[in-house]
């Protein structure tokens, strides 16, 4: 069998396309799979876990199709990068659906708080929160931001669409943050594991960076 | 903070993309990928194809051509034009699509909207609005179907709140009045309706300028501005757009 060096993780909710293109675009050498295969998932050298919709659902059918045990554990064990659902689903609780998720963080998914969606000027920002919105890199205890982070400019627009942002108890695995109007988490980074709210893969040069960073990182 | 967002749109028929005037005559202006690759390069936000092919012969045309754009693009696309049932917004999400825009089935059978939403998430379900201003006493634009052919009898407004209700996650309202005029966009329908939703809107129909995508925005409300024409024919790049907005004081993405 073919070696499988990056297994996009289906479990049906979505569209997965964008994410695979992506991935051969920018690795044209390996083989992207898109599988909802538990023995393909362990045997994959790097997991991208996606996710599009609302995270209850996201949760049921992950668990539906026999995946929950083998994402936790490829999370705690290979190169690993979630996408916007694909990072809520790692905390313990979301407030979509009061839905439990799969805790491997401490900490919520909350929505947009309805009283605070305006900007400076009073104005109504919409929900979802939807476009290009700049993404300021975390830095760790040697001021050095994360591999993911490599020729991409502090501050760069990504593309965002989501309703919901994760808030980690710990403040120590935040490895970007956005503002909408008050900052929020968009992206963690701990150990083999990095999940971004925003859409690499629909994020153009920026975005096509980051998973070339992705597929090239050595944790 | 989030950028406003320029969407060139593409009508697509028989695989060529074109542009009309008031939805009629239609003009040839190129292929579509190359068009598509062309806008990217030029710092579009997302692309919008509009499939306008009057037979079913050839709707899987579009298809290939997301196909490809999608292989070559790396932004958001969002394709509209004969979506009917949930299966139709399932094939052009597997072509590469991230939203689909749905109008006239909308209309009819309100119930689709929820059901797609609900399968596919709010996040990638457009409901496109074509409004026209009318002489009446309840309401002052009118919602049209059928590219624009037939009148609904439905308040603009109402119908915009009505469909972020059911599970739309943005609304694309074009005023049948402006398009292809060249008269800039109708500011206080987009304003109306940008109120009362909470959703993102895109304001379409009667862009002729640059100043016209600054009003869109400060007047209109409208968090993305679609034009055509003024790039199609190579009047404004779309970089030249952004660099406008920016000037005026808009938040874009350069």
């Amino acid at each position: 069998m073919r070696k499988i060096d990056i297994a996009v993780v289906d479990y049906g909710m979505g569209n997965l396309r964008s994410v695979s293109k992506a991935l051969e675009h920018v690795a044209p050498n390996k083989h992207v799979l898109v599988t909802s295969n538990p023995v393909d998932i362990a045997n994959a050298e790097r997991i991208v876990f996606p996710g599009q919709g609302a995270m209850p659902d996201c949760i049921r059918e992950l668990d539906a199709r026999g995946l929950r045990d083998s994402v936790i554990h490829a999370a705690s064990n290979k190169p690993f990068l979630g996408i916007c659902i694909g990072l809520q689903m790692l905390f313990e609780h979301s407030e979509e659906g009061d839905a439990a998720g799969l805790g491997l963080f401490k900490g919520t998914v909350k929505r947009f708080a309805a009283a605070e969606m305006h900007d400076a000027n009073g104005a109504k920002l919409k929900v979802p929160h939807m476009g290009w919105n700049q993404v300021y890199q975390s830095l760790n205890q040697q001021s050095q931001a994360h591999a993911l982070w490599s020729n991409i400019e502090d501050g760069a627009r990504f593309y965002y669409v989501h309703s919901y942002y994760v808030q980690p108890d710990d403040l120590a695995i935040v490895g970007g943050y956005s503002e909408y109007p008050k900052r929020f988490t968009s992206a963690i980074a701990k150990d083999n594991l990095f999940a971004v709210q925003f859409h690499p893969e629909k994020s153009a040069t920026a975005g096509l960076q980051m998973l070339s960073n992705f597929v090239n990182w050595l944790p | 903070m989030l950028a406003k967002r320029i969407i060139p749109c593409l009508d697509v028929t028989n695989g060529r993309v074109v542009k009309g005037i008031n939805f009629l005559e239609l003009r040839d202006a190129g292929d579509p990928v190359e068009i598509a690759k062309r806008y990217d390069e030029q710092g579009a936000d997302e692309l919008t194809f509009l499939d306008i092919t009057a037979s079913s012969d050839n709707r899987g045309l579009i298809l290939h051509i997301i196909e490809e754009v999608a292989a070559q693009v790396f932004i958001p696309l969002t394709v509209g034009g004969g979506v009917r049932e949930v299966e139709d917004v399932r094939r052009l999400l597997n072509a590469g699509a991230d939203k689909v825009s749905i109008n006239t089935t909308a209309v009819l059978n309100p119930q689709m909207v929820q059901d797609a939403a609900s399968r596919f998430g709010s996040q990638c379900i457009v409901v496109a609005i074509d409004a026209k201003k009318v002489d009446n006493q309840s309401f002052e634009w009118e919602v049209f179907t059928h590219g624009g052919r037939k009148a609904t009898g439905l308040d603009a407004v109402k119908w915009a709140e009505y469909m972020a209700k059911l599970g739309a996650g943005e609304l694309l309202v074009t005023s049948m009045d402006r398009d292809g005029t060249k008269i800039g966009f109708n500011n206080p329908l987009n304003r109306a309706i940008s109120n009362a939703v909470d959703v993102p809107i895109i304001a379409s129909g009667g862009v002729g300028n640059l100043q016209h995508l600054v009003d869109g925005v400060k007047d209109g409300g409208a968090d993305a501005v679609l034009a055509a024409s003024i790039f199609h024919y190579g009047e404004y790049t779309v970089k030249q757009a952004k660099e406008y907005m920016q000037k005026n004081g808009i938040e874009v993405r350069l």
